[in-house]
């Protein structure tokens, strides 16, 4: 299977407080990989450093065969930031418009586009609100929307489905599947494990490094657990 | 086309945010108005003491809608007791004026009224009393010079444009930093110079309207003075709103909130006032006024007074606008290479 993703030796620093250690990492090519872990383990600076909006202190990313960072990269990556980044004073579709227009899309294709992913996301009915109206959940299906539009090849999504209502967060999930269907590769980190057991691959991370990666059952008849609430204790533990 | 959805998205949000435009084009035509109102006082009747004068003389001053009142002898308490604007006493071999000079604006107005009343009564007297016309002119505040808001006005013009513009554009792309929508465009194939670029146009539109509104507000309602030509000051308003857009867009790098962006205004803007001009510098060391000369607003000033008061053109400031052009070039170079910071491409 080829890599699209693959992450060599990278550690960095903020300060003298350590982020990431010596983190290495491969994502094939069609997967839903995911970064599981609790909040200030590292995980959003590391898809940061696979989007190239944060640089690595040392060690190299490379994504479908570029270095990172490579502005034509990513004309291919749709990323989906943890914190909404949306404009509050523009509707729904003006923001939609806005960052389509940035990966080039425009005229039919770009209407054609927004219409299919603020339908994905249910969000076509409020598209003319402004965003300072939405509620939590609508911004985080918007920004889910944003990151879709272009329809990139690889996704980055940190924390997709957090404030997601259980409905929709299981048409999320069926639609990241049809998109792996499609051959996308989805990367998304989450805090949630039942959301983990879904992914094809997983890695645990904790304190800036990786505890442990493979698949859901693979990991689960390692450490001997029942769920991978177990494994991450059972790794937790090893690693000690 | 990256560019102009950029700009596009700058401006909507400029239209949506209705306060902010209002603070953009109201607030400098407001406070420009306050200072008019209390400077340039002009309307009001002019009272005058007159020792010694007689009835021609009185009823020319009269004609002009002064006010006079005899005495028979003056100093200067006279004229501070009785509130008087100045007096006027006559004598054998000439004339002596004593202005208030409260108001330069008002004194110098009353002292062309007063001479060209002189002259008028020496005409009729004919020769022999041909030294009436000889006025000796003293001040008990200021001095002739003193021409406040002719002075400040074009000065004010500049700082309110580059006050504005700054503040507004610094919190702009601040807004972006914070609420995380820089990081997320900077994870799109967008060039950082296009970033820049975009915030200059989009900025730049609205600085433009701003830079015309204060500037015709000034010359047409307010009456400032204006010798020179119109757009020669709305040339030299753009250039210092392109320097205030480029310095607020890179202060905000160094801002992590908006209450941080506005600490910077008594760091880089009150400095400048006390360096453009409004207040004299003369007494001032040599290195201190020197000062001066690193603050984009001493040029702009020094540009708008030459054009405003002085009546020369742009060819006469082309040095300043020069000088406005390298801060403006090189601010944007600072913020090419500040948003390095987020994306090493």
């Amino acid at each position: 299977m080829s890599h699209t993703i693959r992450i060599e030796n990278l550690s960095k620093n903020y300060g003298k407080q350590q982020v990431l250690k010596d983190i290495d990492l491969t994502v094939g090519e069609g997967q839903i990989f995911g970064l599981i872990g609790p909040s200030g383990s590292g995980k959003t600076t590391l898809v940061k450093m696979i989007v190239g909006i944060d640089s690595p202190d040392r060690g190299t990313v490379t994504v479908m065969g570029a270095r990172v960072p490579n502005l034509e990269l990513l004309q291919d990556v749709g990323y989906m930031a943890q914190s909404d980044a949306l404009y509050p004073e523009l509707t729904g579709k003006e923001n939609l418009v806005f960052f389509a227009s940035l990966f080039g899309l425009k005229g039919a294709k770009l209407k054609e586009r927004i219409a299919y992913v603020s339908k994905l996301v249910e969000l076509d009915d409020a598209l003319n609100k402004k965003v300072a109206a939405y509620s939590g959940g609508m911004k985080r299906r918007l920004s889910l929307a944003i990151a879709l539009a272009h329809d990139p090849k690889l996704l980055i999504l940190d924390e997709p489905t957090v404030g997601i209502d259980p409905e929709l967060r299981q048409s999320v999930w069926q639609e990241l599947l049809e998109l792996m269907a499609q051959g996308k590769t989805i990367v998304l980190t989450t805090h949630v494990m039942d959301e983990a057991a879904k992914c094809e691959m997983i890695a645990l991370v904790r304190d800036g490094g990786i505890l442990a990666s493979g698949s859901p059952d693979e990991l689960k008849a390692k450490y001997g657990a029942a769920d991978l609430e177990g494994v991450f204790l059972a790794a937790g533990r090893g690693g000690q | 086309m990256r560019i102009s959805a950029l700009v596009k998205r700058i401006m909507l949000q400029m239209f949506r945010d209705k306060r902010t435009l209002a603070l953009l084009f109201l607030a400098p035509l407001l406070v420009l108005t306050l200072m008019y109102l209390i400077f340039d006082s002009n309307e009001e009747e002019m009272k005058l003491g007159v020792v010694g004068g007689n009835d021609l003389l009185i009823e020319t001053l009269e004609s002009q809608s002064i006010r006079v009142e005899n005495f028979e002898s003056a100093d200067n308490d006279t004229v501070l007791e009785n509130d008087l604007d100045a007096i006027l006493e006559l004598k054998s071999n000439g004339a002596v004026l004593t202005l208030e000079n409260d108001d330069p604006t008002q004194a110098k107005a009353l002292l062309a009224q007063i001479s060209q009343a002189l002259a008028f009564q020496s005409q009729g007297a004919a020769e022999q009393n041909a030294s009436a016309a000889e006025l000796e002119t003293n001040y008990i505040y200021g001095n002739e010079d003193t021409e406040f808001f002719d002075v400040i006005g074009p000065i004010l013009v500049g700082f309110f444009v580059f006050f504005f513009v700054f503040l507004i554009s610094g919190i702009g792309l601040l807004k972006e930093r914070v609420s995380g929508t820089l990081e997320r465009v900077l994870a799109t194939p967008v060039k950082r110079w296009e970033i820049v670029g975009a915030y200059l146009i989009g900025f730049g539109i609205f600085a433009i309207i701003q830079t015309t509104i204060v500037v015709s507000f000034s010359i047409w309602i307010l009456d400032m003075v204006m010798e020179g030509e119109v757009w020669h000051v709305i040339i030299i308003n753009l250039m210092l709103a392109l320097v205030a857009l480029s310095l607020g867009i890179l202060l905000s790098t160094f801002a992590g909130s908006e209450f941080q962006m506005v600490q910077f205004i008594p760091l880089v803007i009150v400095p400048q006032i006390f360096f453009s001009g409004i207040f004299p510098l003369d007494g001032m060391a040599d290195w201190l006024q020197n000062l001066g000369r690193i603050m984009p607003l001493y040029y702009g000033a020094d540009a708008l007074k030459a054009v405003m008061y002085r009546g020369e053109g742009l060819t006469d400031v082309w040095g300043d606008l020069l000088v406005l052009g390298l801060f403006a070039l090189l601010f944007i170079v600072l913020n090419i290479l500040a948003l390095k910071r987020y994306r090493k491409l």
